[in-house]
């Protein structure tokens, strides 16, 4: 079942494949996003949080990119460690300033919510608290890549970073029944939200979906040309000399 | 129009969360592109080198 898979996650491949598929992705995220812009700003107010559901919008949507850009990043890890897969250290590697601007943009505006709901913008609260804690667990992530020079140990220790850090995760997503705390618990797959806010939150969420999907595949192939490059800068270094 | 834009009173909070979200993705959206022109132009060139 994995052959298939790693034939997929050759570099070649991956630029060939990378390459159909991101001008599609780029524009499906386009149209996700301007849709899901439309319908937001035209919901009702809600009865509880009148206007201030609008902030949902762009506030779940990235918290969801936020988590699952960790889950891929441990994951690749996972592949890394186990299969020694060059690729997936790349994977994971790219995918960490992504995954801690969603971070902190589901943080900010999550702030700018409370602010109007609970009157403060922020509170040490487990929700609030466990994602502030993934915030620094991609900066530590990206530290430990810049930290060590050796490639090849760098990414053993940030995979390895990466893994320990995913017991991060279900606490992020079980926080709000194991501890009282002030943000809402899960409402989205319990069904109850109104369809007029379901809607343009789950065509948001598409659209950071996509994006992330979109730059997260800019910047592999970023780093594969990178190595292409320095590879080439190496073998001339060696000719020369 | 001030109606829309006050949103219900909340806009103080509304229009701060929506002008960050779209700077921080097109910020990180201009990044990404802008490192990958610079890494293709580079290998354009050293392969353009090669004899």
């Amino acid at each position: 079942m994995l052959k298939p898979m790693f034939r997929y996650a050759n570099p070649a491949q991956f630029m060939r494949l990378s390459g159909a598929l991101l001008p599609w992705v780029s524009l499906l995220a386009l149209i996700a996003l301007v849709t899901g812009l439309v319908l937001g700003f035209h919901v009702p107010p809600d009865y509880q949080q009148g206007m201030t559901v609008v902030i949902m919008f762009v506030h779940v949507p990235a918290a969801i990119v936020a988590e699952s850009a960790y889950a891929a990043i441990a994951l690749a890890s996972l592949f890394s460690l186990v299969w020694r897969h060059p690729l997936a250290d790349t994977a994971a590697r790219a995918a960490a300033p992504l995954g801690a601007m969603f971070t902190a943009l589901g943080l900010i505006t999550g702030s700018l919510w409370g602010r109007p709901m609970w009157g403060a913008y922020w509170v040490w609260d487990a929700r609030l608290t466990s994602f502030l804690l993934l915030l620094f667990l991609y900066l530590g992530y990206i530290a430990l890549w810049n930290a060590i020079e050796d490639e090849t140990r760098a990414a053993r220790a940030a995979a390895i970073l990466a893994l320990v850090g995913a017991v991060n995760l279900p606490i992020i997503k079980f926080s709000v029944d194991w501890w009282n705390t002030l943000h809402q618990g899960e409402s989205i797959l319990s069904g109850q939200i109104a369809p007029v806010f379901l809607w343009p939150l789950l065509i948001m969420a598409l659209g950071y979906m996509l994006l992330f999907a979109a730059l997260w595949m800019i910047r592999i192939r970023t780093e594969i040309v990178n190595r292409r490059a320095r590879s080439l800068m190496q073998r001339g270094a060696d000719a020369a000399g | 129009m001030t109606g829309f834009f006050a949103m219900g009173g909340y806009g103080a909070f509304i229009w701060p969360a929506y002008g960050i979200s779209l700077l921080g993705l097109l910020a990180m959206a201009w990044q990404s592109w802008a490192a990958w022109r610079a890494a293709k132009k580079r290998l354009d060139a050293l392969e353009k080198g090669e004899p």
